[in-house]
């Protein structure tokens, strides 16, 4: 990797993050390391707040009160760690109404997954499990982040995101116990988010060569990520007698996930603003931007 | 105004720093720390600190050598081997 020149004290702050250490706000932190910190929680704020969208679609048309409920309370913990997560990149520098901003203008991105539409109520099950269990993997590795503020939020978040993968389950196990068309719900939605789901955890660019994790703001590669999804996901789809849609997935003798290489030009295109859903949700979330302002004016002059 | 958040998970137990809020005065900080840190009932009860009151030490210079004060300043093992060596010597 071509890497950006490091003086002696850079050198000696990433030997320090390297070897475990953790570091805080009143710290003096290299700018490429800042820089790399603010791009990636942004990113993590955006797709918590892009992230409701798709389960808020299913709020009025949720097939039980309870289920509303736990649905609506979903939304309440993921824009309250939008929220978390924002505020600690805006002690690194960049104000929230810029993260705002640069979410709605394209210049920021979010999660591949937030980009597709929920086409049924076997979508939200399968997102709310299966999404979520790829992303509370992402998240435990963060508990390490070399940045102690980020690390520090992320306990809330990760506890709390062990309830969502529950309710998805408890959504899912309620329609594959149900009639054949509910079974057939789950399966459908299942082989709709297969895709984006392999692509979730990234490209397998090797650690070391993954600036985010040089500087250990990730404690863990892309393909082990997605190993260990597998390795905890796959049999937990099967019992329920669901099918991965892959015909090539299977685990080896030595323990390793073997699967169909993902779409990797379809994760690019999806992130760079061109999902299925991306204009709309972006268009949403500018809309209430705008619509909600005299909020922040009201208490602002409070 | 930034307000730092500590939260005690149960009584007896320490408050620990959790995060913090953006809020315009203390009564909207509470308002808003109850929904983010309490709503589950994970905690009996919240410290909010406006930022600037916290006075922040975090440099630690060691100029006088005070190690005598930590259990790391007393390497006993030589000395050790020598008084049971004398020891032995002197019942042999």
């Amino acid at each position: 990797m071509a890497a950006v020149e490091l003086s002696a004290s850079e050198q000696e702050f990433l030997e320090y993050v390297q070897g475990g250490g953790q570091v805080e706000a009143t710290d003096r932190l290299p700018d490429e390391y800042r820089a790399k910190l603010v791009k990636f929680i942004e990113m993590h704020g955006n797709s918590e707040l892009m992230g409701v969208l798709p389960e808020r679609e299913w709020i009025l048309r949720a097939p039980t009160l309870q289920r509303k409920l736990a649905l609506t309370a979903k939304v309440q913990d993921e824009v309250g760690h939008a929220q978390l997560i924002y505020r600690v990149v805006e002690d690194l520098g960049k104000p929230r109404a810029q993260c705002l901003a640069d979410l709605v203008s394209g210049k920021s991105k979010f999660h591949n997954v937030f980009h597709y539409p929920t086409k049924t109520w076997g979508d939200v099950g399968v997102i709310a499990w299966l999404v979520d269990a790829a992303a509370i993997i992402s998240q435990k590795a963060l508990l390490k982040c070399s940045y102690a503020p980020y690390a520090r939020i992320m306990k809330k978040i990760c506890w709390e995101e062990s309830f969502h993968i529950l309710h998805g389950r408890d959504v899912i196990l309620a329609m594959v116990t149900g009639t054949p068309e509910q079974f057939e719900l789950v399966q459908e939605a299942l082989d709709r988010w297969w895709g984006p789901l392999m692509q979730f955890h990234g490209n397998p660019i090797a650690p070391e060569n993954d600036p985010m994790f040089r500087w250990r703001i990730k404690s863990q590669g892309n393909e082990e990520a997605r190993q260990q999804f597998l390795d905890g996901y796959v049999p937990q789809i099967l019992e329920l007698g669901l099918t991965v849609p892959d015909p090539k997935l299977r685990k080896r003798d030595d323990g390793v996930w073997e699967y169909t290489e993902p779409d990797w030009d379809e994760l690019k295109s999806v992130v760079t603003g061109h999902g299925p859903r991306t204009a709309d949700r972006l268009a949403f979330r500018a809309r209430f931007i705008e619509q909600e302002q005299w909020v922040r004016d009201a208490v602002l002059a409070a | 105004m930034i307000f730092e958040v500590f939260r005690q998970d149960r009584k007896g137990q320490p408050f620990e720093h959790a995060g913090s809020v953006d809020a315009p005065d203390a009564e909207f900080a509470e308002a808003w720390s109850r929904e983010q840190y309490g709503r589950r009932g994970e905690s009996v009860a919240l410290w909010l600190v406006p930022r600037d009151a916290v006075h922040v030490v975090g440099d630690w210079a060691d100029e006088f050598d005070l190690k005598y004060r930590r259990v790391d300043g007393y390497s006993i093992k030589v000395r050790l081997k020598e008084a049971r060596e004398r020891a032995a010597a002197r019942t042999g």
